[in-house]
């Protein structure tokens, strides 16, 4: 399949980035103010230069720090990132069990933005200038300069406090042991306002992409022609128009990506949802630094894995860019 | 000057820019309206905004003036996303001129780094820089700067590119300009407005990612920032809901006002793109 071979390239000219980022990331944390051993320390309450020395010989923390690097590498080869003083667990089993509701999070937020952006857009598109238009894009901006964690706060307030329709936080119920559809509906029920609340910014980009892109896929001869040959105007926008205005929505899954995981960390701790960005958060208040390190690289994995799914779902819409490659 | 008369003609453009004034003379006047610290005790925690005259908006948890805070905050908020925006924008000029305009195995050496910190979510980064360099009011500033760059290089890398080979470029090497000249004197100056108009979507994100890093209280805690009180109130959200509120509109106008004025400057300097 040419399509593979085009995003597999993509995917590993990746590799030098990511190594690069490890590497930087590695560095920059040797400069931090303690180490693992002294975390550790501090979690047990102290302890003597003796014990100390010997973690960090434990460790390998005694190395130089090129070694230090090279031994880090090494290690991530195996898939092994180290372990967590704070957790007392395995730095990959630590990130592994916080990952679903990050995941669960940006899927949400991403469908909901995706999916609203694309309503809105072409609602403002089809009557440019008029006051739908006017008011989609004046509650866009709005959305965009609205800072999430506040959005957040205030949802709790409305939502959960006044209203009391929605709980205020945590992923699920633990109190109640529920299986099946029961427990999946629970956890829908707690994701609906952290869906909304990381959603809103990425909501105002997408519809103002979608706006313009199809604006601009409006004014092509082929509509005209689609037009002429006497479609209905929802034929012409479903059929013709869609198709093409959605390309520059997709490439911007890719490119925001980043920013929504960066974002999860500021949602997650707001509706105190166990994931990852929580987990990244804490990490770095306790500061258990290989934690942090496993987050940096787990976090750069899951952005070059969804460019890499954007490449895939790019070719498929516009046949054109495999047959160039 | 018909730059200047398209962006009065934009409704939403005057509006930014009036909402804009409006923060900077909030700023500007904060120690005129309240001279003493912004966060030293003033009266009793927890009075409702505009149930005591004394205390327009109120007092906060620990019985300091939200006003006063709002006020003080608007100088933060403009002090972090201006100085971050200019650091940035330096960084951004400097990596996107060099790799534009020598190309080769700098461009690829550069952009790979760029495409780095791209790659990294940007708030992780924000935190793991806060996490090695402490947070004080300098340190969150240069960090909001440092991940903040990508985007302005590689606007200025695609303005060198386009630029590097026009006539009067090749006119200046002719004449022996050396390469620092070009790129100061010839290139620069005409790659500028489309990087001064994105300036403004960097100073927006600049002073949403203070905000939210000040919300985790991982920001510098000694300054009146509006983060910080939102951080604080959410103690409180239950019931003194405001005092989470107010700052967080005060942080929606300025983004708002920010984005606006961008916005309008982008369409009077690119009036054929207008409505883009």
């Amino acid at each position: 399949m040419r399509i593979f071979r085009l995003a597999g390239r993509r995917l590993a000219a990746s590799i030098p980035t990511l190594a690069l980022i490890l590497v930087g990331v590695f560095l920059l944390l040797q400069f931090a103010p303690g180490d693992t051993v002294d975390a550790m320390m501090a979690q047990m309450g102290g302890g003597d230069a003796a014990t100390a020395k010997e973690l960090r010989k434990f460790y390998g923390l005694d190395l130089s720090i090129p070694a230090q690097l090279g031994n880090y590498l090494w290690r991530l080869i195996r898939l092994d990132l180290g372990f967590s003083s704070i957790y007392g667990k395995p730095v990959a089993s630590v990130i592994l069990e916080r990952l679903p509701p990050t995941i669960l999070l940006m899927t949400a937020s991403l469908s909901f933005a995706f999916f609203f952006g694309i309503v809105f857009g072409v609602i403002a598109a089809r009557g440019v200038n008029k006051w739908p238009d006017t008011l989609i894009s004046i509650l866009g901006l709005i959305f965009y300069a609205t800072p999430s964690f506040w959005f957040g706060l205030m949802a709790i307030v409305v939502f959960s406090i006044y209203l009391q329709w929605l709980p205020a936080g945590g992923f699920e119920n633990i109190g109640a042991l529920q299986t099946g559809i029961w427990r999946t509906l629970d956890i829908a029920r707690h994701l609906v306002l952290p869906t909304l609340t990381l959603g809103l910014i990425f909501l105002a980009i997408y519809l103002r992409i979608m706006r313009a892109s199809m604006l601009e896929v409006l004014n092509l001869d082929y509509v005209r022609t689609a037009r002429a040959k006497g479609l209905d105007e929802t034929r012409v926008v479903i059929r013709h128009v869609l198709r093409n205005a959605l390309l520059p929505m997709v490439t911007l899954i890719g490119l925001q990506a980043g920013t929504m995981l960066g974002g999860s960390v500021v949602v997650e701790s707001v509706f105190s949802l166990p994931g990852l960005g929580r987990l990244a958060y804490e990490s770095v208040v306790q500061r258990d630094l290989n934690t942090l390190l496993g987050i940096v690289f787990v976090s750069a994995l899951l952005v070059i894995v969804v460019n890499f799914a954007v490449d895939l779902v790019y070719a498929r819409l516009d046949p054109r860019i495999a047959a160039e490659g | 000057m018909d730059a200047v008369k398209r962006y009065f003609r934009s409704p939403a453009a005057v509006t930014g820019l009036v909402l804009l004034l409006f923060v900077v003379a909030m700023a500007l006047s904060a120690s005129w309206f309240y001279p003493r610290e912004p966060l030293a005790l003033a009266g009793r925690p927890l009075i409702w905004p505009f149930s005591n005259p004394r205390f327009l908006l109120g007092t906060d948890n620990s019985g300091r003036d939200i006003a006063a805070q709002i006020l003080y905050g608007a100088r933060i908020s403009l002090l972090i996303g201006g100085v971050a925006t200019l650091i940035a924008i330096a960084i951004g000029i400097l990596i996107g001129a060099l790799a534009g305009y020598y190309g080769g195995w700098i461009d690829t050496v550069l952009m790979r780094i760029t495409e780095a910190f791209q790659t990294l979510p940007n708030f992780v980064l924000l935190l793991v820089l806060v996490a090695v360099f402490g947070s004080t009011l300098t340190t969150v500033t240069i960090a909001v700067g440092v991940v903040s760059w990508p985007a302005p290089a590689r606007l200025t890398r695609a303005e060198f590119l386009s630029l590097r080979n026009r006539e009067f470029v090749q006119a200046g090497r002719t004449l022996g300009m050396k390469d620092i000249q070009l790129i100061l004197g010839e290139i620069l100056p005409n790659a500028l407005p489309p990087i001064i108009v994105y300036a403004s979507v960097i100073m927006a994100v600049a002073i949403l990612l203070e905000s939210a890093l000040a919300f985790l209280r991982l920001s510098d805690p000694n300054v009146a920032s509006w983060g910080n009180l939102i951080g604080l109130g959410r103690d409180v959200l239950r019931v003194q809901w405001y005092v989470s509120a107010i700052p967080g509109i005060a942080i929606l106008v300025t983004v708002l006002a920010v984005s606006l004025v961008g916005q309008g400057l982008n369409d009077a300097l690119n009036p054929r793109l207008k409505g883009r």
